[in-house]
């Protein structure tokens, strides 16, 4: 399956995710104008991945900020993560941002999948 | 030209270190965060107040933005779709504060919102913002309000907002967001 490589901007993450070597990884900033144009093919890759999954998959979230217009596509990527046997989130947050660790937090809340928590 | 003086005072007597007043898009937010993010880091801002101003800022200009472009508003108009975006900073705390036009038909919804909001604790925010995350449609791309929730969120403080009459159809909406320097 194709590699998805977005390098990220002073708005956009950089999304970098590839089944063969096993690196699922959303990380930077998150503000774009139009949030669901842009994470339409990150929810598209994931949809196809489901089909054809790893036996275990680790999703990094290693996000500095992101806007309520990403949050609720973040909620989406979750969503579409959830289908996925194996899943694991990993939800990196700088140590001394409470804010990124409940903003994690309450995802892990909103979607049956196992969070894992880690500073960076 | 003593309006320039008197700009130059105004601005130094309400501590205001950025001022922003025209048309707002994607572009002049980004500019805008670059210009704010430089100032709060030569300052030397503790990077929790940091990020806190930081987001407070993104909601409120990608609020006008999204504002701006519904309006459409007709050619010969007096109303301007400019819009205007400060930050002052003082001892004490930073205010993020936004002014510009919307519909007389809407300011009653968004007071009853913004006063909803002001009822609310922290607790009471946090259970609003699940709320409304699980329950919004993709496509409605940034609406329902997640963005004044989240300025509420982060600032920790009331929402301070006002209206002001422009003509038979327009208001000029204020809205304050202060964020404490001080922790509590």
């Amino acid at each position: 399956m194709d590699i998805l490589n977005l390098k990220g901007t002073e708005d956009t993450p950089t999304i970098l995710l590839d089944k063969k070597n096993g690196i699922f990884e959303i990380s930077g900033r998150s503000l774009p104008e139009d949030s669901a144009e842009f994470y339409k093919p990150v929810i598209e890759w994931i949809n196809a991945y489901s089909a054809e999954a790893n036996p275990t998959t680790e999703f990094a979230f290693k996000l500095e900020y992101f806007n309520t217009a990403s949050s609720k596509l973040i909620l989406d990527v979750l969503s579409a993560l959830e289908e996925i046997k194996g899943m694991k989130v990993v939800w990196y947050f700088h140590d001394d941002d409470e804010d990124m660790e409940e903003a994690g937090q309450e995802f892990s809340e909103l979607v049956e999948i196992p969070f894992e928590f880690k500073t960076y | 030209m003593n309006y320039i003086y008197d700009l130059h005072r105004t601005m130094m007597s309400q501590k205001l270190i950025l001022v922003y007043d025209g048309d707002f898009t994607q572009e002049t937010t980004k500019s805008i965060l670059a210009m704010a993010e430089r100032n709060l880091d030569s300052s030397g801002e503790e990077s929790g107040i940091k990020r806190k101003v930081f987001n407070v800022m993104v909601e409120a200009l990608q609020n006008i933005v999204k504002h701006s472009s519904e309006q459409g508003l007709t050619a010969g108009s007096l109303v301007s779709k400019s819009a205007i975006f400060m930050i002052s900073k003082d001892d004490k705390r930073y205010c993020v504060m936004t002014g510009n036009p919307i519909p007389k038909v809407h300011v009653a919804k968004l007071t009853s919102n913004l006063d909803d909001l002001n009822s609310k604790d922290k607790e009471g925010l946090k259970e609003m913002y699940k709320d409304i995350i699980k329950n919004t449609q993709i496509s409605e791309k940034g609406g329902a309000g997640l963005g004044f929730v989240d300025m509420a969120r982060k600032s920790g403080e009331k929402l301070e907002f006002s209206f002001h009459s422009m003509d038979g159809e327009y208001d000029f909406f204020c809205l304050k967001v202060n964020i404490l320097r001080e922790k509590e």
